[in-house]
């Protein structure tokens, strides 16, 4: 399980601090998906950042025993001048993965062959994309964090991602962030919506759309 | 797929794990990043420091540094050139090296304290090496004896890298909120290593000036690697718990600088 804790998070700005969101309750079983709406800039990125542990909270706590993921398919955290292999190495140790292993799933998913032993920076977007993606999934989380699943990769990749994710990994928790409500109807069990500054969460999925579309405008 | 064995959760020895594997990737990772797997790869760690050492030893010596004494001019050598190593390299190593690393941050389980931690190891085992190594190089080629009392030397080497370490992470993690602790820190230490005690024996300054150079606090770790070396040949100056409250309140003011960048750190 996963508690939000009445948590709040300011960043500085000139005028003082600015409150992204304040006074968010969620929680999240095991094996639950939630989807977390709002419209540009209403803090879906935040919220995710501060459940992976990446930010520091201004208020209230997270509880939780389970693995958390980092934002999914998440490249930036790559050393651009060492290899595929380096990095995936690196994360290896991190976690306490056998590397062995852990390459070997992500070759296999990456499908990135010889490139697997090159320098980061001769990556196109889409490999380092796949190779983001099958970091994540070989390190194994019990909750995996989405953060609007991008469109990267052909046809064959996405569908390989689905598959990866919504049908092996169907036992997981998952937090889907997105402002695109079909997406998370299609893969979520309920929603908050992340508006006026807080999250108002919804058991009923219909609820939390009329209550995201009534304040997209704002 | 294998799982390393870790006892039941938020217990001590859990984090402990976690801790000793996060900066143990991190060492690699530096290690690998710094130096690559091009001709002697990571023996550079220690070389490098080698190299230059040899190379002022050598032009100490040409220059007799120090005049008319019998003090043996490479023993002195070695180890002011040492120390300098070892409180200016820490810092220099440390300072701004928050911005670089941001995404790693992305990783739950490393923080800044983690980076500081790995960059700081490095630096203290390679300049130890290379301390190490001379000694012994310079003792069988002649150049040197052996120390008098190790552990005088050992007690010296250790406040003398508790001093860089703690001045390291200070300024690191104050380089995070100006820049402009990366523009003095570099003028600064070229400034403090003539004062530093490296080149000249606190004994041999005139004594009012003797009690201003002694409020330096890596100036008594110096005195007190020397002493250990060769103590019979001069009067030493140092007081050790000194230099360890200065350590301590460095230390401190390094945590408290450290919690606060953590807190405002946004990685892109």
């Amino acid at each position: 399980m996963i508690q939000l804790q009445n948590i709040g998070k300011a960043y500085e700005t000139r005028r003082g601090p600015r409150w992204v969101f304040r006074n968010v309750d969620l929680t999240i079983g095991r094996g639950e998906k939630i989807g977390i709406l709002g419209r540009n800039g209403a803090g879906k990125s935040t919220l995710i950042r501060m459940i992976s542990g990446i930010e520091m909270l201004n208020e209230g706590r997270i509880v939780t025993d389970m693995s958390i993921s980092w934002p999914l398919a998440f490249s930036g955290a790559f050393q651009q001048s060492l290899t595929g292999a380096d990095n995936v190495r690196f994360i290896c140790r991190v976690y306490g993965k056998n590397v062995d292993d852990v390459i070997a799933l992500v070759d296999d998913f990456a499908e990135l062959g010889a490139y697997m032993n090159e320098p980061i920076k001769s990556y196109s977007a889409g490999m380092r994309a796949r190779l983001g993606f099958g970091v994540s999934l070989a390190v194994d989380f019990d909750c995996f964090l989405i953060d609007e699943i991008v469109a990267v990769g052909d046809a064959r990749f996405q569908q390989k991602c689905h598959d990866e994710l919504f049908v092996k990994r169907r036992d997981r928790s998952m937090i889907i962030v997105s402002h695109n409500d079909g997406y998370i109807r299609e893969h979520c069990d309920r929603a908050g919506v992340l508006a006026q500054q807080t999250l108002t969460n919804f058991a009923d999925m219909d609820e939390a759309y009329a209550f995201y579309k009534a304040h997209e405008r704002e | 797929m294998t799982q390393m064995q870790e006892p039941s959760p938020t217990s001590f020895l859990r984090s402990w794990a976690i801790q000793q594997r996060v900066i143990g990737a991190l060492l690699m990772r530096e290690v690998i990043t710094r130096y690559g797997r091009h001709n002697i790869g990571f023996l550079w760690l220690f070389v490098e420091p080698m190299v230059f050492t040899i190379g002022v030893t050598l032009i100490w010596t040409a220059t007799r540094a120090v005049h008319g004494s019998d003090l043996p001019i490479s023993a002195f050598a070695l180890t002011g050139y040492s120390s300098v190593l070892v409180w200016r390299n820490m810092p220099s190593r440390l300072v701004g090296s928050i911005e670089p690393n941001l995404s790693l941050m992305y990783h739950r389980n490393v923080k800044i304290i983690d980076i500081f931690a790995a960059r700081l190891l490095l630096e203290a085992v390679g300049v130890g090496i290379s301390f190490f190594i001379l000694t012994l190089f310079f003792a069988a080629v002649g150049w040197l004896q052996l120390p008098e009392d190790p552990l005088k030397v050992v007690m010296g080497w250790v406040m003398l890298v508790w001093f860089g370490s703690s001045l390291g992470m200070f300024l690191g993690a104050l380089s995070n909120r100006s820049e402009l602790i990366d523009k003095f820190w570099h003028p600064a230490a070229y400034l403090l290593f003539p004062l530093s005690g490296a080149a000249f024996l606190v004994e041999s300054l005139p004594a009012e000036f003797r009690e201003w150079i002694l409020y330096l606090p890596m100036v008594h770790g110096v005195e007190c690697v020397r002493d250990g070396f060769f103590g019979s040949h001069f009067t030493p100056y140092y007081d050790l718990a000194y230099m360890a409250l200065c350590n301590l309140g460095l230390s401190l003011f390094a945590l408290a600088e450290i919690r606060r960048a953590s807190r405002n750190l946004v990685p892109a």
